[in-house]
């Protein structure tokens, strides 16, 4: 599979050397400016820390779970940075740094994966960023959905790319094998809705390998679709950038959607119960730990001349961006019993008056006070 | 008031449904030029055009998922399931996902989908054609659950249900699509959650649903004939289920029976005699008996008069109420 010609405009040491396939993605590449990069090392740069406290908060038992998006940081830093603020944004379930750039705050994460409530944020007030969706492949049909109402609401292809409006839906490679994710594909092709389908293929589904899911490339199955798809180098925020961008732009402009699939690298275990040593080779690991995105970007920063004083403010953000998390996760409070029926039913439904009344009368039996 | 069968009450009630709110959709398969495989939908795409009714791709979940997405856009989808046994392949976007989302997003929106689906026997179809498997979606919370069983409720149940801001799983009893009786256009007669009582008696109370009411009130027809009252209560809604006209009722007679065409185990029938049980242990005369489907796959059409509750095995069931 590696033989398939990827997009990749940095080279692993950060040169700005656009390969043969990065060709039509070039000058968008080429366009962005130092400020803009380091907006974009800033963005990876709090993922990775927000994503260590995390993770440790889930140790100390804070966090029922935990899912990490370390060495993925690139295509999610790349491809959310090419959304414009009147997109809509599918997420699978760690994008973490997706989430963040459309201006979730991350605590939502954390109280997600504490088990406060299943949904934690609200996407109208958060970047049009949706919920996580945890069975695999199911929000490629809702993505699907929505592009199709807003091409119904005649909310794109107007000719105005600051007002038309986009669709952008992750999954991983995993994913890929799933029904849904197929039949969102059909529907995509078929109404051709202004998507783009976002694969992070992080060459582990768990403990099965990418090879497992399919003898192609999975970019390569887009045609059979009937919509481009274009393999790039996940790990290259450059590269993310100017092709999500291109086919975003694409899709709003009226031309149907498209597939983009990232190569990356899934450093961390699946999730915090997760044992990646039983089924992985510790060379792999140390392989694409030498592709680090981060790593990347910042040897290409500094060619272009952006002094360490600059990278150490950004490192010192980082680590007050995760302590702020860390502090407020210790001050949260538990969530009202109320909360379990409240909200089952959008109109009044008699059950659940029924069932919350014994509930609160049965604790109060007790002598409690919740 | 006017006449029609219940195919016709649905086709009227989803064209008034769309004339009243532009956000209403219909999606599903052939429901386009063709109408739908049983006609419900005829003539509305030609009405409102292909961006208000559409024939989708060929794929269930793929219909559930997208009407999902629509929702959250701010449309109204009401998508069509083709047959009973074609739904299972959607299960999981209606259970994981439809039922769930308004929770998930603890009522800062609302998924206002129906999802339609002829369901039961009495065609003499071939496998996977005449399922009931409204217990699998009565028993998932988020879903309501309703099923009309006459062209009057047809016509009003739909577009309460289109109207309900919660997700509805509207069962349509097929063997009855095509018996006209009377529907009232001017007003509707109940709420949509509201079970009631179809045929008053005295003597026992017959429960059911769907395409079961015809057969009870033919069994209580014969019954009045041989001297006993039967009363027959139309459960309506499957989720929530309205009791009080239920409990009432039993409560008055004394004696109670559950029919329905799904498999017994399990079943709605389970469901209303533990709580017949509960609420009126006191008057109960004879323990509230079952008349269902066998537990089997539904069988081949040769012998599908032999699964399906007739009124004959209803008065059994009514005989041996009155033998305890």
């Amino acid at each position: 599979m590696a033989d398939s010609p990827a997009v990749s405009v940095l080279d692993e040491h950060g040169a700005f050397r656009p390969t043969a396939a990065a060709e039509p993605y070039a000058d968008r590449a080429a366009s962005v400016t130092t400020e803009q990069k380091l907006r974009f090392l800033t963005d990876m740069v709090e993922t990775r820390a927000f994503d260590v406290a995390a993770a440790n908060l889930q140790r100390q038992g804070h966090l029922a779970l935990w899912v990490s998006s370390w060495g993925q940081e690139a295509a999610q830093v790349g491809s959310a940075r090419a959304t414009r603020p009147q997109d809509t944004v599918f997420p699978a379930y760690r994008e973490h740094a997706v989430g963040m750039i459309r201006g979730l705050d991350p605590l939502a994460i954390v109280r997600l994966l504490r088990g406060v409530a299943h949904g934690t944020w609200d996407p109208a007030e958060s970047g049009n960023f949706q919920h996580y969706c945890l069975v695999l492949g199911s929000q490629t049909l809702h993505a699907t959905g929505f592009a199709m109402g807003v091409q119904f609401d005649g909310a794109t292809a107007t000719g105005d790319p600051e007002r038309d409006e986009a669709v952008i839906v992750y999954l991983g490679d995993g994913a890929t094998s799933q029904g849904d994710s197929n039949e969102a594909l059909v529907f995509a092709a078929s109404y051709r809705t202004p998507q783009v389908f976002f694969i992070q293929n992080n060459h582990w589904a768990i403990s099965v390998p990418v090879e497992r899911q399919s003898r192609v490339p999975l970019a390569q199955r887009a045609s059979g679709f009937g919509m481009p798809g274009v393999r790039i180098d996940g790990n290259d925020v450059l590269a993310a950038y100017a092709v999500t961008g291109s086919m975003l732009d694409a899709a709003r402009s009226g031309e149907g959607p498209g597939l983009i699939e990232a190569l990356t690298y899934r450093i961390g275990g699946h999730s915090s119960s997760d044992d990646p040593t039983k089924y992985r080779a510790e060379e792999e690991l140390q392989r694409w730990a030498l592709l680090d995105p981060i790593l990347r970007l910042r040897r290409h920063l500094e060619v272009e001349g952006v002094g360490a004083e600059v990278f150490d403010g950004i490192d010192a953000r980082a680590a007050d961006l995760a302590a702020d998390v860390r502090r407020r996760t210790l001050e949260l409070t538990e969530p009202p019993v109320a909360s379990m029926f409240e909200h089952v039913y959008a109109e009044p439904h008699p059950l659940m008056d029924e069932q919350l009344r014994w509930l609160q009368d049965y604790e109060a039996s007790f002598g409690g006070d919740r | 008031m006017t006449t029609m069968p219940m195919v016709r009450a649905l086709n009227a009630g989803l064209k008034q449904a769309m004339a009243d709110d532009a956000k209403v959709l219909l999606m599903g398969e052939d429901v386009g030029a063709l109408g739908g495989v049983f006609r419900v939908t005829e003539g509305l795409q030609a009405e409102f055009g292909d961006q208000r009714v559409l024939d989708t791709p060929l794929a269930e979940s793929g219909i559930v998922g997208a009407a999902i997405g629509l929702a959250l856009r701010g449309y109204r989808p009401v998508c069509e399931i083709q047959f009973d046994g074609f739904v299972y392949p959607a299960f999981d976007q209606i259970t994981s996902q439809l039922a769930k989302i308004t929770n998930r997003h603890q009522g800062r929106l609302s998924m206002p989908i129906v999802i339609r689906i002829p369901y039961g026997g009495h065609i003499g179809a071939v496998e996977h054609h005449q399922e009931s498997p409204e217990t699998l979606f009565a028993h998932t919370a988020g879903l309501r659950v309703v099923s009309p069983s006459t062209p009057n409720d047809a016509y009003w149940m739909i577009q309460q249900s289109i109207a309900s801001n919660d997700p509805v799983v509207f069962f349509e009893p097929k063997g009855r699509y095509w018996p006209k009786g009377e529907v009232d256009l001017a007003r509707p007669a109940l709420d949509l959650h509201a079970s009631r009582v179809v045929r008053t008696g005295t003597d026992a109370t017959l429960i059911g649903y769907g395409p079961m009411v015809s057969v009870l009130l033919a069994a209580a027809e014969v019954a009045a004939e041989e001297g006993r009252s039967l009363e027959v209560v139309d459960v309506r809604s499957l989720s929530p289920i309205d009791w009080q006209p239920i409990v009432a009722s039993v409560e008055k007679t004394g004696r109670a029976i559950v029919a329905h065409e799904a498999s017994g185990f399990l079943g709605l029938g389970a469901e209303i005699a533990a709580t017949v049980t509960e609420r009126a242990f006191y008057s109960l005369e004879a323990p509230v008996l079952r008349v269902t489907g066998f537990d089997i796959p539904f069988p081949p059409a040769r012998l599908e008069k032999l699964h399906l509750p007739d009124a004959d095995r209803v008065l059994d069931a009514v005989d041996r109420a009155f033998a305890y």
